[in-house]
Order: structure tokens, then C-alpha cells, then sequence
């Protein structure tokens, strides 16, 4: 299949699940109606949740999930070896997901209550770049399949994919949504990175950050027009914790 | 007998999650037979402490990526009921359309991506892209309608934005949904192919006696709330689903392990099948006699099959749930306003993988003081522990190899289309 008369790389892919719910690796066999073209353009060499193959030699590797064990960072680490290109894969790998909740409890009181005095090896919640460097980071809970096709096919071309610098604000008002804030609900898409498509809103849900903040957000300005809408401070913290996005703003662990 | 087989599988593939399989027979006696959940904990029960009322079913959404529309329904019906909320009639049966359209989406993922690829003698089902992409395309249209029915009732497929306390955040677009339908009858076809695909392959002759726990449907095939049952003779309510689990830690596993009148049990479609069989579809029933399915079969192979019957009743459910949703004013109700008190609420659903169960206590302020959600794979993994040892026991026979004796196993495994990483949440 060439394009232009060239012939296209077919980068061999790899993908690995830490510790998360599978739900961005799911995506990947999704959106069915391009499924078969998108399987065509890649080689999957190792994807444990769809295929028995396991090859270690790889291009890319894709990871899934964030980081809570020591048998993790060392699987990681071995990955990072191997992986011309390792990309953060999902809200849980950029950023530790709302995984990252557990670092606001007692590690020890939490493993005793769910088990008892059987208690199980973890470790607080950390994002891949925390372990190792990371090539490029796709966020969302979960990724959205189409961007991560456009995503794709600029690494088979070898070409940089522009991330979108707008808000989820932007595509709900090209979607014509109506403003969450306006019907009483918390949102953070004026200051979220866009690139989802603003489906949350779009369903009626106020957008958390799970693609983390927007290149441009002010927040300052952001506290100001939550409150003017009835949310506090701790409100608005409160949320942007939720998937551990926003984290330069809020200190959070 | 000098018969010495071994089977060590770290990370078994094509299943949602981490678990190992550790088989040793020696001279023709089983020595070890064990199924073991390897998966990183990740404490959501912990996580749900403190958290307000509406970010309940949004954050246990995350417990699993393949049931996460399941997980909310779970987690709002437990919420609503620690409140005292109606949910409106309405809402009711959007509920169901979407807990419908994962179903299919989930079964149709299993007996394709994960379970075929093993008859069909493949790893993966990439290969048949090349080799026969008719079949590919079958899947990819069953699945694709599913998913796209739960895109447009529940907002988004993987952890769904549209499902509430009190009921739904709007009635989705009305002609679409007719749209659906008839994308749906136009797909039957399509149906009988995968019908015609799994009479083709053999499914190993292997039984165990098993207890089956599900909800107990009394006029409708249960997916949402009511009763509970065993095929043992054990019948409780839903907020006594603690006395149906026994819940319990053990060593080699994080995931939980559970019990009831035995060692162990089985929850899943063939449980719902065994103990629901005469309220299933008409059509359904039609595939489950082609196939001999009928109550109550022992052998966890005939999930499979079991899931296969459920996709037919789910999409002739579905056809009719969307024509009376579609005969309402698109100006209906569809969500109850909810006001939080202090209180304890269950909710049970049927997963496509078994039932589930969420619990939550509140303050006076809508704030999580406790959680717990037991989890489908949580309850079958006991029982798969047990089969394991059932089924080395009688393939420890001449002839029998490490690689064949590998793929029983590993089929068993899939067979309960477990979801290991939901399992340790």
C-alpha cells in the first residue's frame, strides 16, 4: 500500500497495562468501522488483552495505567530499554488517573481495611514520567480512538502531531452544547485540554480534566467565573484532583 | 502411569487483567492445579471515602474499563436506594437499552477477540483481517452497533457520561434511536453467521457440579436489581447480598475469593441462563436448544454459549425497549430530583460477566463514609481455582501434552471471560 509512491513505515506496536482498568487499550479495538484499515497500517507485536503473540522487539510501546507496585517499575523500566518510542497511554499513564486519589489516604490503614492482615505489596500512585522519560503523552478517561488514529498515523509518517493548545470549551461550542456551568453543574473545560471532542458535556456530565490543563488556561480567572457560579475553591480543587491533571495548580500528592 | 505434564502461564493473554496459571502433574497425579490473580490493587473502596454522592458512579466507571456502564448502574442504583429516590419509569428502560447494548458489546468481544482466536487454532484474531475478513466484518458490525447504541443512550461507551442519580441526563434523539433498531433487524444475519460459527466448533467434554448465583428474574430476564438466587436452593434479597458472597482474603491472590453452601460458585451467563432459562426470548431459546444448553448445565465451556443466547435475547429486548422509548414525548422525565441523606444503599446488576454488587454508607451531607463493591470475576475465581483442578485431573490421560494441556487450561480461563483487573479494584 503506497501513498505517493512511498511506501509507509509499519511500525511494530506493543502494548503493556499497568495498574488501571483497560478501558484506553479497549479503545484501540474499537471504532469498528476502521478497525480493519487500522490493524492493516500497524504490526501488533505484543497486546496481551487481544493477542497470544508476545514479542519483545518493538518500536513503540504503548503504556497503559498508572504506576503502584515494584514489579511495575521494573517491567516499565525494561519496556523503556526496548521502546524506540514509549507513549504515555491514557489519563492513568500521563497522569495517574483517578488512581491518584488513593495518595490523599494512609497507605497502611487502606490496605489493612480492604485486607485485613493479609495485606498486598503497593506503593503510592505515580504517572509514567515519574518512573521514566516519556516520548509522548495521549491523555484522556478514556483516549478518545479517533485522535489516537490521527495520532498513529503521524507516527507511521514520521510527522509531529499538533496537539490542540484549545480548551474542551471550544469544541462544546462547536458542537452548539449548551453551558453546564449555566445549568448548574461544575465544569473545567474552559481551562481542560481539548481534543476529546466534549462528549461529557455533550451528555450532560460537566467536564472533570481528564486530558489535564490547557496550555493556555488562566486560572485565576477560572476561580473567579467557578465562583461566580456558585463553586468554591476546595469545589474547584476538588474536581481537578479527580484525575490528578491539574496538579502544578493544586499540590496535590 | 508415567505421566508428567507442566503448564506455567505468567500472564494469560486475551483476558481483561493479570492472572497466572501453575499446573504439575506428576506419574498421572495432580500435585498442583492453581489459578492465581496477580493484578496491582488499587483501592477504590478506599478512593470512594469522602467522596460527594454524584462523583460515586464516575469514579467506580473506573473499576472497569469493558463493564464500566454496569459499574455506574450498580453504583447509582446503590446511591438511589441509600436515598429513598424513585427513578423515573423513563430512565428505567433507558437503563436498560444501555445495560443491553454493553452487554452485547461485551459478549461479542468476548466470543470474537477472545474466545474464537482458540477454536479457530490462531492467537489473535488479526490474522483472519487477511484471512477471512467476512467474519471480521461480522464482528466489527455486531459490536459496532452495540457500542454505538451505548454512545447514544449513556453518552460515551467506556465510562459513560449520561447515567445518574435519579435517572438519565436527557432522552437521547428519538429518530436515532428507531435508526438503531433497524440497523439492529438488518443485522440478524449477521447474528445467524455467528450462530452458524460457534456450531462449528468443539467445545471440550468437561462437567463439574457447580452452584450458579444470579438475580432471580420474576416476569423479565434480570439484568437490573431484585432478588437473588442460587441454584442451590439459597434465596435472599438484594441488600443481603454479603450472606450470598462471603467474601474472604487469600494469600497467593489479590483478588478476593468467595463462597457459599460449597467450596465455591459461579456467576456469569451461563448463571444466568441456568437459573433464569424461562424467561429468556423465544428466539434465544431457539439458539440455547440448538446448542443443548438447558438447566442445569455443569460445564463452564457452555459460558460461551451461554453468551451467545444472551446477545439474541439482548437484541430482540433491545428492538422492543426501543420502540416503546421511542413512543414516549421526547419531553418525558427522565431524571428524579435527589436529596442527600444520611443512609446505606445496595445496588446488584448483571455484568456481562456475573452479578455485582455496590454498597455505600452516607453522612447527612452526601459524603461516602463506607464502600464495597463485590465484583463478578471476585466470585468466580474460587470456582475457577476448582475447575482447574477438576479438569487436570480427568485430561491426565495418555496422549495429553504440556502445550494441549496449556490450552485447555487457558480456555477454561476465558471461558468465564474474566475481568481480573475489575476483580482486584
Amino acid at each position: 500500500m503506497k501513498y505517493l509512491s512511498i511506501e509507509p513505515l509499519r511500525p511494530k506496536i506493543a502494548v503493556f497495562d499497568f495498574t488501571d482498568c483497560e478501558g484506553c487499550e479497549l479503545q484501540l479495538a474499537n471504532k469498528e468501522e476502521t478497525l480493519a484499515d487500522f490493524i492493516k497500517v500497524i504490526e501488533i507485536v505484543n497486546f496481551r488483552e487481544v493477542s497470544s503473540i508476545k514479542d519483545d522487539n518493538y518500536d513503540i510501546a504503548f503504556i497503559e495505567g498508572a504506576i503502584s507496585r515494584a514489579d511495575e517499575i521494573e517491567r516499565l523500566l525494561e519496556i523503556r530499554k526496548r521502546a524506540k518510542t514509549l507513549v504515555a497511554f491514557g489519563s492513568c499513564a500521563c497522569f495517574g488517573g483517578v488512581n491518584r486519589i488513593k495518595n490523599q489516604h494512609n497507605l497502611s490503614k487502606a490496605n489493612q481495611e480492604v485486607y485485613g492482615d493479609l495485606q498486598k505489596d503497593t506503593m503510592p500512585v505515580r504517572a509514567v514520567k515519574e518512573i521514566v522519560s516519556v516520548d509522548m503523552e495521549i491523555p484522556g478517561c478514556p483516549v478518545n480512538k479517533e485522535e489516537v488514529e490521527r495520532i498513529v498515523q503521524c507516527l507511521i509518517w514520521e510527522a509531529t502531531f499538533p496537539f490542540p493548545v484549545y480548551p474542551v470549551c471550544f469544541e462544546c461550542r462547536q458542537r452548539f452544547t449548551t453551558c453546564l456551568f449555566e445549568m448548574g453543574e461544575i465544569c473545567l473545560g474552559s481551562i481542560t485540554a481539548g481534543g476529546c471532542n466534549a462528549p461529557c458535556p455533550a451528555g450532560g456530565l460537566g467536564c472533570w480534566g481528564c486530558r489535564g490543563m490547557a496550555a493556555a488556561a488562566n486560572i485565576d480567572e477560572y476561580f473567579e467565573v467557578a465562583k461566580n457560579y456558585g463553586f468554591s475553591r476546595s469545589d474547584v480543587i476538588e474536581k481537578m484532583n479527580f484525575f490528578g491533571g491539574f496538579r502544578s495548580i493544586t499540590g496535590a500528592k | 502411569m508415567k505421566l508428567d505434564l507442566k503448564v506455567d502461564v505468567h500472564h494469560l493473554t486475551r483476558v481483561e487483567g493479570h492472572g497466572n496459571i501453575h499446573v504439575k502433574i506428576r506419574n498421572g497425579v495432580v500435585e498442583e492445579a492453581a489459578w492465581e490473580v496477580v493484578e496491582t490493587p488499587r483501592f477504590f473502596e478506599v478512593m470512594l471515602k469522602g467522596r460527594k454522592w454524584d462523583e460515586a458512579g464516575i469514579l467506580t466507571a473506573r473499576i472497569c474499563g469493558i463493564c464500566s456502564i454496569g459499574h455506574t448502574l450498580a453504583s447509582v442504583r446503590a446511591t438511589e436506594h441509600a436515598f429513598g429516590v424513585e427513578v423515573p419509569e423513563v430512565a428505567q428502560k433507558l437503563r436498560m437499552l444501555a445495560k443491553h447494548g454493553e452487554t452485547l458489546s461485551s459478549h461479542y468481544l468476548h466470543l470474537f477477540f477472545l474466545a474464537a482466536p482458540d477454536f479457530l487454532g490462531l492467537p489473535s484474531v488479526i490474522p483472519l483481517v487477511e484471512s477471512n475478513p467476512g467474519i471480521v466484518a461480522i464482528a466489527a458490525r455486531l459490536k459496532g452497533n452495540a457500542n454505538r447504541l451505548c454512545d447514544l443512550v449513556a453518552g460515551r461507551t467506556t465510562h459513560p457520561v449520561s447515567i445518574h442519580v435519579g435517572g438519565m441526563a436527557m432522552m437521547p434523539d428519538q429518530r436515532k434511536l428507531l435508526a438503531f433498531r433497524d440497523e439492529m433487524l438488518r443485522n440478524l444475519p449477521d447474528v445467524l453467521a455467528t450462530i452458524e460459527l460457534f456450531k462449528t466448533i468443539e467445545l471440550p467434554d468437561f462437567a463439574r457440579e457447580t452452584e450458579f448465583v444470579s438475580l432471580r428474574g420474576e416476569t423479565n430476564y434480570p439484568f437490573i436489581g431484585g432478588d437473588l438466587i442460587s441454584s442451590d436452593g439459597f434465596y435472599k434479597p438484594e441488600s443481603e447480598y454479603r450472606s450470598m458472597t462471603n467474601e474472604y482474603v487469600v494469600d497467593h491472590s489479590t483478588s478476593k475469593w468467595c463462597k457459599l453452601s460449597r467450596n465455591s460458585f459461579a456467576v456469569g451467563a451461563l448463571a444466568r441462563v441456568n437459573n433464569n432459562y424461562h424467561l429468556l426470548h423465544p428466539e434465544a431459546v431457539k439458539v440455547a436448544e440448538m446448542f443443548g444448553l438447558s438447566p442445569v448445565n455443569h460445564n463452564p465451556f457452555m459460558n460461551n454459549i451461554a453468551q451467545l443466547v444472551e446477545c439474541v435475547h439482548c437484541t430482540y429486548e433491545s428492538v422492543a425497549l426501543i420502540e416503546e422509548i421511542a413512543a414516549l414525548p421526547a419531553t418525558v422525565k427522565t431524571k428524579a430530583a435527589v436529596k442527600p441523606i444520611a443512609g446505606i444503599g445496595v445496588g446488584a446488576v448483571e455484568v456481562p460477566r456475573g452479578i455485582l454488587y455496590h454498597e455505600y454508607e452516607y453522612d447527612k451531607d452526601g459524603r461516602v463514609v463506607k464502600a464495597n463493591c463485590i465484583i463478578p470475576t471476585t466470585q468466580n475465581n474460587a470456582n475457577i481455582y476448582d475447575d482447574m483442578g477438576e479438569l487436570a485431573k480427568k485430561f491426565a490421560v495418555k496422549g495429553m501434552t504440556d502445550s494441549k494441556l496449556e490450552l485447555l487450561c487457558s480456555m477454561l480461563v476465558r471461558a468465564y471471560d474474566p475481568c481480573i483487573s475489575c476483580s482486584v479494584h
